[in-house]
C-alpha cells in the first residue's frame, strides 16, 4: 500500500517496521512529527523527555537492556545531547540504535545553521543521509541492521526539506523482535579511563570498517547519464535540486553515508569526469573529503556558499547559467513577519516589559517573537535556558543597580530542559535576579507536545505534574508569586516589586495558550467608533486582530479570542463585548 | 507527464496544511507521483506560510522557485501580491479577497496596497477571485475558508469530483466534516 508521508511520519513508519521498542525525545522544529507520529504505533513506547540529553541516554539505556531504540532532536538539540553520544560511541550498543538530527538550513525556525555532519565525525559514529520520505522509512530500518552489525549508534541526519516534505512510501510489516538477552560487561558498558582506552581502539577499528562498507553499501549510488557534460556528487536533498535542474546532463553521485565518507567511490567516479561539482548544502564536508583523498577537478563552495539551502533554481543558474524571467508586485508589498497569535498571554507579560524598559535576557520559545516590533521587549536570545544563566553573569558583570532593571523569560517547558539548573545558580551563587517562567501550559512553537508540567505525557495519558512554585522553592528561590498576564495592572506591578527588592524572586505569569482546544474562548471585542480618540494605546500590544481603519481602530472578530488586554489598555471605554 | 507545480500561500493559521494535503492526496489517488512541502514551526505564528504541492511521472525537488509556479492559490490577498513573481507565465492565480493587514501595516511603518487584484490582472496574471471568507461564514465556520478554495481549485482540474470527496473525507476531522462537505460545495459552485 502507498501513503503519502511526511519524512518524519516515514521515519516513524520506519522505527516501527524495524521493530523498535522504546522512542524518547525532545520537540524541536523539524525534528518533532518522528516522536509524534512513532506514538501512534501502539507496539513501541514513546515519550516525550525533559530535554535531548536525557533521551539520548534513555535510548542508551533501552539499547543495553537488549532493545532497538531511537532518539530524535533538531540540530541545536544533539550539542545538548552530544556528551552520552560521544561515550555510546564508545560503549557501542545491545539493542541497535538510531538516532535522529534535523538540520535546518535556512533557519525557518532555529538559532543557527550549524552543519551536524560535524558531530557524527567528530563523535566518530556512523551517519546516513535520506533524500525522500520513502527512502528515511528504508534509511532507518538499514540504520538499526548496521548498528547491530557494526555494534555503535546510528546518526540519520534529515533537513526541514525531508522532514517536512510529503512523497509516497510503500508500507510493509512490523518485525518484531525478542529482547537480546541482558549480561553484565563493565569493560564494554564502564567507561572509566581503564576500559575506555580499550574502548577507543575498538572505535577506531570500528571507523575502518564503517569505511570499508561505505565503499560497497548500497546508500550510495552511482547514476551514470550516457550524456553526461560533467559528474555531480552529493547527499540528501541536495541530491533532488541536482536531479531536478541537471536531468541527463550530469552523472550523479548520490551519498547515503555522509559519515564516514567513501574514497575508492569517489575517486573513481571523478576520474570518469573532467569536472565534478560538489552539491551540498551548509558546510564544505564531502568537498574536502575529496581534496584529502586527492580529488581535486572539484567546485563546491566557490559555486554554492556556506549559508542556507540550495534549490534547482541555485544549482542551474550556478552550473548551467540558467535564469528564469519573473514578474513582480508593482509595489511595495509589506512583510509579514511571525506574530504572537491573538490572545497570546505572553503578549501582556511583554507589554508590561516594554513599559518599565527593562533588560530582557530571552529565551527559546514563541515568547522570541517578544523582541519583534512593536514590543520589542527582549535583549538577547542564544539557546534553550540561556535567559535564566546569562541574566546571572550579566547581574555579576554589572552588579546591584542592573539587578533592578533586568529579568529572564523563559517558557514552561524550556525551563524544564535546561532552565533550572541556571535558577540553581542564581540561588547558590546569589544574584538578586528575577526570573519570568512564562507557564503557558504547553510547548508551544513546536506544535503543542506535553512537558513535565503539564500533567499529561506524549500519548495524552495522565502523568505525574512538576509543581513550578514548589519547585522553585526547593531549590531557594524563597520569593515566588504567580500572575495573571491578562491582567495587565497585577502583571506589571509583581515585576515592578519584585525589581525592587534585594532577592532572588520568580515570577510565573500563567494562562494557557490561547491555541489549546480545551481553552474556551470569550466571544470577539468591538470597537466604538464613535468613542475611539484615535489615541493607538492598543496598537501598543502588537495584537494581528486590531488595526486601524479610516483613523479608529477595529477588531477583526475572526482573529479575536476575547482575551480583554486591549479593553485594559484603552482609557475611553471604546473597546466592548 | 512533466512536473507541475502549485503553491499554496496564506497566512500562518489560515490552514493552507489542510489544504495543501487535501490536493496531495488527490493527486495521489489520480495515480502521479506527489511531493508536498510544508512549513511549521516559528513562521507558523501568523506570518507569510507557503507551502509547495508538485506532481507527475516522477518529482524530484519538493520545492517551487520563482517562476515555476503553473498556479498559486492565495488564502490572502497581500500574500497573491508578494509570491507573484513564483508565477509561471499565463499560470493561474485563484486567490480569496479576504485582507489581514500585517504588523508592519498595524504598527503603521507600511501601508496595505489598493486594489491588488486588478493590478496582478494588469500584470498578466490569470485570476480567479472569490470571497472564500463568506462562503465559509455561510458553510458554519470561518476555518473552512480553506476547503472552500479547494472547491474553487477543483473546478479547474480534470479530475473525478469523487476524488476530491474522498480526499476532504481523509484529511478532515469527522466532527467538522459535513461543515467542510458543505464549504467544498460553495467553493466549487461559486465559478459556475
Amino acid at each position: 500500500m502507498k501513503k503519502l508521508m511526511l519524512g518524519n511520519e516515514a521515519f516513524a513508519r520506519g522505527l516501527y517496521e524495524a521493530g523498535c521498542r522504546v522512542v524518547s525525545s525532545y520537540p524541536g522544529t523539524p525534528s518533532t512529527e518522528i516522536t509524534e507520529s512513532a506514538a501512534k504505533y501502539d507496539e513501541m513506547y514513546a515519550e516525550w523527555a525533559p530535554n535531548e540529553k536525557v533521551a539520548m541516554e534513555t535510548a542508551i539505556g533501552a539499547s543495553i537492556a537488549g532493545a532497538r531504540s531511537f532518539c530524535g532532536m533538531k540540530h541545536v538539540g544533539l550539542n545538548v545531547a552530544a556528551d552520552p553520544l560521544y561515550t555510546a560511541a564508545y560503549t557501542g550498543v545491545t539493542g541497535g540504535m538510531v538516532i535522529a538530527v534535523a538540520d535546518d538550513p535556512g533557519m525557518h525556525s532555529s538559532q543557527n545553521e550549524q552543519d551536524s555532519r560535524h558531530h557524527a565525525i567528530a563523535s566518530k559514529v556512523l551517519m546516513l543521509e535520506p533524500s525522500d520520505s520513502s527512502e528515511c522509512k528504508e534509511f532507518t530500518k538499514t540504520a538499526f541492521d548496521l548498528s547491530e552489525k557494526f555494534d555503535t549508534p546510528v546518526i540519520v541526519r534529515l533537513s526541514t526539506r525531508v522532514s517536512h516534505s510529503q512523497s509516497s512510501v510503500e508500507l510493509c510489516d512490523r518485525q518484531e523482535r525478542e529482547l537480546i538477552e541482558y549480561k553484565k560487561n563493565p569493560q564494554k558498558y564502564v567507561m572509566m579511563p581503564a576500559f575506555a582506552k580499550g574502548r577507543h581502539v575498538v572505535v577506531e577499528e570500528r571507523l575502518e570498517k564503517l569505511r570499508e562498507y561505505a565503499e560497497v553499501s548500497p546508500l550510495n549510488r552511482v547514476e551514470i547519464s550516457q550524456t553526461a557534460e560533467f559528474g555531480v556528487i552529493t547527499s540528501g536533498i541536495s541530491y533532488q535540486y541536482a536531479k531536478e535542474a541537471l536531468g541527463e546532463r550530469a552523472s550523479i553521485l548520490k551519498l547515503g553515508t555522509v559519515n564516514p565518507l567513501p574514497v575508492k567511490l569517489i575517486q573513481n567516479f571523478a576520474s570518469k569526469y573532467e569536472k565534478v561539482y560538489i552539491i551540498e548544502e551548509l558546510d564544505d564536508i564531502i568537498e574536502t573529503h575529496c581534496r584529502k583523498i586527492g580529488v581535486n577537478n572539484i567546485i563546491g563552495k566557490e559555486l554554492f556558499g556556506y549559508i542556507g539551502e540550495i534549490s534547482q533554481a541555485i544549482v542551474a543558474e550556478k552550473i548551467l547559467g540558467v535564469t528564469i524571467d519573473t514578474t513582480s508586485f508593482t509595489e511595495n508589498v509589506p512583510n509579514r513577519p511571525p506574530v504572537m497569535c491573538a490572545g497570546c498571554p505572553h503578549r501582556g507579560l511583554f507589554y508590561c516589559l516594554s513599559k518599565l524598559g527593562v533588560m530582557v535576557s530571552g529565551d527559546i520559545g514563541c515568547y522570541t517573537l517578544g523582541a519583534a516590533a512593536p514590543l520589542c521587549a527582549m535583549d538577547t536570545t542564544i539557546c534553550m535556558g540561556a535567559s535564566i544563566s546569562a541574566l546571572h553573569g550579566f547581574n555579576k558583570a554589572r552588579g546591584a543597580e542592573a539587578e533592578k532593571h533586568s529579568v529572564a523569560v523563559i517558557g514552561d517547558s524550556t525551563f524544564m530542559h535546561s532552565g533550572m539548573t541556571g535558577l540553581v545558580n542564581i540561588a547558590y551563587n546569589a544574584t538578586n535576579s528575577t526570573v519570568i517562567i512564562l507557564d503557558n501550559s504547553i510547548t508551544g512553537m513546536t506544535g503543542h507536545q506535553q512537558n513535565p508540567t503539564t500533567g499529561k505525557n506524549l500519548k495524552g495519558d495522565p502523568a505525574a505534574a512538576v509543581n513550578l512554585e514548589e519547585l522553585c522553592h526547593a531549590i531557594g528561590i524563597k520569593r515566588v508569586r504567580v500572575v495573571d498576564p491578562y491582567c495587565l495592572a497585577e502583571t506589571e506591578k509583581a515585576i515592578r516589586e519584585e525589581l525592587e527588592i534585594a532577592e532572588p524572586s520568580v515570577i510565573i505569569s500563567r494562562r494557557p495558550c490561547a491555541l489549546l482546544k480545551y481553552v474556551k474562548h470569550k466571544p470577539a471585542l468591538k470597537t466604538n467608533a464613535d468613542k475611539c480618540r484615535s489615541c493607538k494605546m492598543c496598537m501598543k500590544l502588537g495584537c494581528p486582530a486590531i488595526s486601524m481603519k479610516n483613523g479608529k481602530a477595529v477588531i477583526d472578530h475572526t482573529q479575536c479570542v476575547g482575551c480583554g488586554i486591549c479593553r485594559e489598555m484603552c482609557k475611553f471605554d471604546a473597546i466592548t463585548e | 507527464m512533466k512536473t507541475k507545480s502549485i503553491m499554496i500561500v496564506g497566512v500562518g493559521g489560515q490552514g493552507s496544511l489542510l489544504a495543501s494535503r487535501l490536493l496531495g492526496n488527490v493527486l495521489l489517488a489520480q495515480g502521479f507521483d506527489v511531493k508536498v512541502s510544508e512549513v511549521h514551526g516559528m513562521s507558523q505564528r501568523g506570518g507569510s506560510v507557503v507551502t509547495y504541492v508538485k506532481y507527475g511521472d516522477a518529482v524530484c525537488s519538493p520545492v517551487i522557485e520563482k517562476g515555476e509556479a503553473d498556479a498559486i492559490i492565495c488564502f490572502e490577498q497581500l500574500e497573491a501580491a508578494r509570491w507573484l513573481p513564483y508565477l509561471k507565465k499565463g499560470g493561474h492565480l485563484i486567490t480569496s479577497v479576504q485582507k489581514i493587514d500585517p504588523m508592519p501595516v498595524i504598527t503603521g511603518s507600511a501601508t496595505y496596497p489598493e486594489n491588488i487584484v486588478e493590478k496582478l490582472e494588469n500584470l498578466g496574471a490569470d485570476v480567479t477571485s472569490v470571497d472564500a471568507l463568506s462562503l465559509a461564514e455561510k458553510a458554519g465556520s470561518a476555518k473552512a475558508s480553506n476547503v472552500v478554495l479547494m472547491g474553487v481549485v477543483s473546478t479547474k482540474m480534470d479530475f473525478d469530483v469523487k476524488l476530491w470527496h474522498n480526499a476532504v473525507e481523509q484529511c478532515v476531522p469527522s466532527k467538522f466534516l459535513e461543515l467542510n462537505k458543505t464549504a467544498f460545495e460553495l467553493g466549487r459552485n461559486s465559478v459556475r
